[in-house]
């Protein structure tokens, strides 16, 4: 037996070995050291055998002095690059980099930010943006018109560097952007300004144009930028593969222009695990504000454990996308539109949102307009068009069109006598979504529709939807905005006529046709921004279309997952009258949703 | 000898060259395309999609026909280039994986090894107890047979939550910067406690259970009865079995170890443990070529080094792979 031993005295030294060689600075060297010194049943407390006494000043952050978050990285951080619009660190636009303006969705209101103040119209055609005084990037740089100027035009596409950022679209009404002098810029437009410009200008990271003008293209969209230096409150600190470290930038501009800096002094941002860690971080105050959708966290607001949500009742959560059941109208029976507005009646939305959701969500407007664009549903329109769940009707409809159960299996069949097989997917994994379809096929097979659930990788879903493959989808991807466009773009888009993949990344994947539809959409777009009577009389028209010919059912409100407590940081947002309203939110591009006047109002607890 | 290692040698490079070939393929096969993955969580709109796609194409080397794209994949592996990560874009997939598998090292070498040497001994002294194999070797079976998301789960929630002796999840301190300190280390064997008891506690009702039959099946053979009709004393013929025994068990010790670099997936989902499985999910997840390949690329590596390793030890453990060796030199 002696031999064996000497085997396996060799393999753990062997291990050890391997556990010491690691890349620096993400661990410690000494780590897998006293993992193998230590017998199984030996308390952790027991201080590790190693040969050097390592030095002990470690860098501790104070837990009353940091947030901690969590909801957004979905893997380890990677890139720190404002311009890799899916993938960068949590805060890098928000709080390391900064926009002109922030968009406040709950009071439908711009705030200036790196703006002294509201745009304003030189002429018809210009708009002015005056920028704030003493603006400096984090290594002491100003931030002028320069800098500005410099961001617009990295995506001018005949400029000098052609980028591919996503505000490439803007260059479609922009002719130029002008330096008037250090703190003012023009944005001269070809066309008559259009509702969607606005979001560029809370959307658009302004980045500093002494770093980035010696960067080649391929850096400035795909770069790590890696200790990027930005003008925003916090600084990139450190990270490793579970978490990503801010500090407070004490130079900051804002401390001096609203009279104080944010109060934490590091914002630790968690990525995601599973859902019982983020259970467990919140349960143990080890979180402050986690993003991440937590199924059942309602009797957790409920039952003492100090756990705080917007709302202190159903719904709990801010509303912050319509989940919408996308159809592939170029797929039998889905082409038909009697077929589509059955399948609408035959969903019982109150099921996903009670049973599914435990009341997180509500139920979404047949409209799929959002709680906070109430102002542009024309109810007299819907209450004689939209829809409700009703079985019975879902059936009628069906009768009507034609539709039988020909070969009695249950299910009808179509008037040609084709028989009707339908999937409804969504990736993998997603379980509140996977539970939500399965829903979704009972209420239609009921109805006598052959519709079943399938759950593919979410690559394969994606896939599916950008080749025009798929049958019936949930998707989710028009979020809160400053304006009704967004929403209706995301239905309206004209269909591609060449390359599926690339014009219709956005909505519209079942090639929807409605000429009408589209020419209303390009009237929406050019209505002024604040012009509310305008946008609604077109919203009722769009609204009309949509209810009617249902290219689209809007299913529910996917909430903005928010649970904070208020062991270390208090004054969070709440739908409470003394409180303020601002989204608690840490996701990519929710900072600028008023998210960062959220983290300007977190007071610190008063500690017993 | 010089034989027995050649030969084992090619055999070893054939799996290695048919095994790396495989991974390759696999993610390949999938449907879907991470490129398009990749765009959509960007949120991109309008033109700017279809020039990214097309630099996105580019840096991974997707535009190049499908043969082309073996080819350099083997080019580059030979320089030790792995790629870069889709998914963590732009993370060179090396620096994704050496960060990471530190952790799993650190977790599974000790929790297989020993549980290996506990389970194994243990085992061999219940087997033919009554009163071990009627009392603890049953609550060896539930252990093995018990789902281990949920055993995992139990111990996060009594002892993280309920208890609050142990945090509930990360490598180490999310209040810690690392560094060489005291305070570093106690926080990572902290944070590495739990994990490890976890997945010793599974694996050693596994082995023990394994080896108590084994020993069993040997005292019941002819050479055990024989020695016994010998007069030889108890301890001796227990010595002879066990011996025996060892070694299906240290052919399945180098199965667990080889594949060690794959992590253990539900460990550092149930733990928030950072490691190399979870990122395999995540991988597979958002088709992720290039990690995929190059996680299992290590597999591979693993399993392929464990089993010469255990060639080796047989060697050294099992006299007959000797002698027949020599016989077949002689």
């Amino acid at each position: 037996m002696k031999r064996t031993t000497i085997f396996l005295v060799v393999l753990v030294t062997l291990s050890l070995l391997l556990g010491a060689c690691q890349p620096a600075a993400t661990q410690a060297p000494a780590k897998s050291a006293p993992a193998a010194t230590q017998a199984p049943t030996e308390a952790p407390a027991v201080e590790p055998v190693a040969t050097e006494a390592p030095a002990d000043n470690p860098v501790v952050f104070e837990r009353s002095e940091t947030l901690y978050t969590s909801g957004t990285q979905w893997g380890p951080p990677s890139s720190w690059n404002p311009f890799n619009g899916g993938g960068y660190a949590m805060g890098t636009i928000g709080l390391v980099y900064e926009t002109l303006y922030t968009y406040d969705p709950l009071a439908d209101k711009f705030a200036p930010w790196l703006a002294a103040a509201d745009m304003t119209w030189a002429d018809e055609k210009t708009m002015e943006v005056k920028l704030r005084e003493g603006l400096t990037w984090s290594d002491g740089q100003p931030l002028t018109a320069d800098d500005v100027k410099f961001t617009f035009e990295l995506a001018d596409p005949n400029g000098a560097y052609k980028a591919s950022l996503n505000y490439v679209r803007l260059w479609n009404f922009l002719a130029s952007v002008e330096k008037v002098d250090d703190v003012t810029v023009h944005f001269k437009f070809n066309e008559t300004p259009y509702q969607e410009i606005g979001v560029f200008f809370y959307q658009t990271p302004i980045v500093p144009k002494h770093l980035w003008e010696t960067k080649d293209v391929a850096d400035i969209t795909g770069g790590a930028n890696e200790k990027g230096v930005g003008s925003g409150p916090y600084l990139f600190e450190s990270n490793d593969q579970s978490r990503q470290v801010l500090v407070r930038n004490e130079n900051w501009w804002g401390i001096e222009a609203f009279g104080k800096a944010p109060a934490p002094k590091r914002i630790v941002d968690i990525v995601n695990g599973s859902n019982n860690v983020a259970l467990g971080l919140v349960l143990q105050g080890g979180l402050d504000l986690s993003n991440n959708f937590l199924p059942g966290v309602a009797s957790l607001v409920k039952g003492g454990y100090g756990v705080q949500t917007y709302y202190p009742e159903a719904p709990y959560m801010v509303s912050a996308n319509v989940a919408t059941l996308i159809i592939n109208e170029q797929v039998k029976p889905l082409d038909d539109v009697n077929f589509r507005r059955a399948l609408a009646y035959s969903i019982d939305v109150s099921d996903i949102v009670e049973n599914d959701y435990t009341g997180l969500v509500r139920a979404a407007d047949p409209t799929g307009m959002m709680p906070t664009q109430d102002k542009y549903i024309d109810k007299e329109q819907l209450a004689e068009l939209g829809w409700t769940y009703d079985p019975e009707k879902a059936k009628q409809i069906l009768a009507a069109a034609g539709y039988k159960d020909v070969d009695s299996d249950g299910f009808v069949e179509a008037p040609d006598g084709s028989k009707i097989a339908l999937k409804v997917t969504c990736p993998s994994g997603w379980t509140d979504w996977m539970a939500a379809i399965q829903i979704i096929s009972k209420g239609a097979k009921a109805a006598g529709m052959n519709i079943e659930p399938d759950y593919p990788t979410q690559a394969a879903w994606r896939d599916a939807q950008l080749q025009g493959t798929f049958e019936l989808s949930i998707q989710n991807e028009a979020q809160m905005s400053s304006t009704i466009f967004n929403y209706y773009n995301w239905i309206f888009q004209n269909p591609p006529t060449q390359e599926h993949v690339a014009a219709a990344q956005f909505g519209n994947y079942g090639l929807y046709d409605s000429p009408e539809g589209f020419a209303l959409l390009n009237e929406l777009g050019a209505v002024s921004l604040g012009d509310d009577e305008k946008l609604q009389e077109i919203a009722s028209k769009l609204q009309k279309i949509t209810l009617t010919d249902v290219p689209t059912i809007p299913l529910w409100y996917n909430g903005l997952w928010a649970q904070y407590s208020n062991a270390v940081w208090t004054n969070w947002p709440s739908a409470a009258e003394d409180a303020n309203h601002y989204l608690p939110a840490s996701w990519r591009g929710y900072w600028n949703l008023s998210g960062i006047q959220m983290l300007m109002e977190l007071e610190p607890a008063v500690q017993e | 000898m010089r034989r027995y290692f050649g030969r084992k040698l090619l055999i070893y490079l054939l799996t290695f060259f048919i095994a790396v070939t495989v991974d390759w393929m696999i993610p390949r096969f999938m449907p879907g395309n991470p490129v398009a993955l990749l765009i959509s969580r960007a949120g991109l709109r309008g033109n700017a999609v279809t020039e990214m796609y097309t630099f996105y194409l580019d840096a991974f080397g997707l535009d190049l026909p499908i043969w082309k794209q073996y080819l350099s994949f083997w080019a580059a592996l030979f320089q030790g280039d792995l790629g870069i990560s889709i998914y963590l874009f732009p993370t060179p997939v090396k620096d994704v994986i050496l960060r990471a598998v530190p952790y799993d090292l650190a977790l599974l070498i000790p929790s297989t090894l020993l549980s290996w040497w506990a389970g194994n001994k243990f085992g061999a002294f219940a087997a033919r107890s009554k009163k071990l194999d009627n009392t603890i070797l049953p609550v060896g079976y539930i252990l093995t047979a018990t789902p281990y998301m949920w055993l995992g789960i139990l111990l996060a929630w009594v002892f993280a939550i309920v208890l609050g002796i142990f945090p509930v999840a990360g490598g180490y301190g999310f209040d810690l910067q690392p560094d060489l300190s005291w305070r570093f280390i106690g926080s990572l064997i902290h944070h590495w406690f739990l994990p490890f008891a976890s997945l010793f506690i599974v694996q050693f009702g596994g082995w023990a259970i394994g080896m108590r039959n084994l020993i069993i099946y040997e005292l019941e053979s002819d050479y055990s009865h024989y020695l016994e009709a010998l007069g030889a004393p108890r301890k001796l013929v227990r010595r002879y079995a066990f011996r025996n025994a060892i070694l299906p068990q240290l052919t399945g010790l180098a199965l667990s170890l080889g594949a060690v670099v794959a992590g253990a997936l539900t460990t550092e989902v149930v733990f928030g443990y950072p490691g190399i499985g979870y990122l395999i999910l995540q991988a597979i997840n958002n088709e992720d070529y290039f990690l995929i390949q190059g996680c299992f690329l290590f597999v591979v590596i693993g399993v392929l080094l464990a089993n010469f390793i255990i060639d080796v030890a047989y060697l050294i453990v099992d006299p007959r792979t000797r002698a027949g060796m020599q016989g077949g030199a002689g």
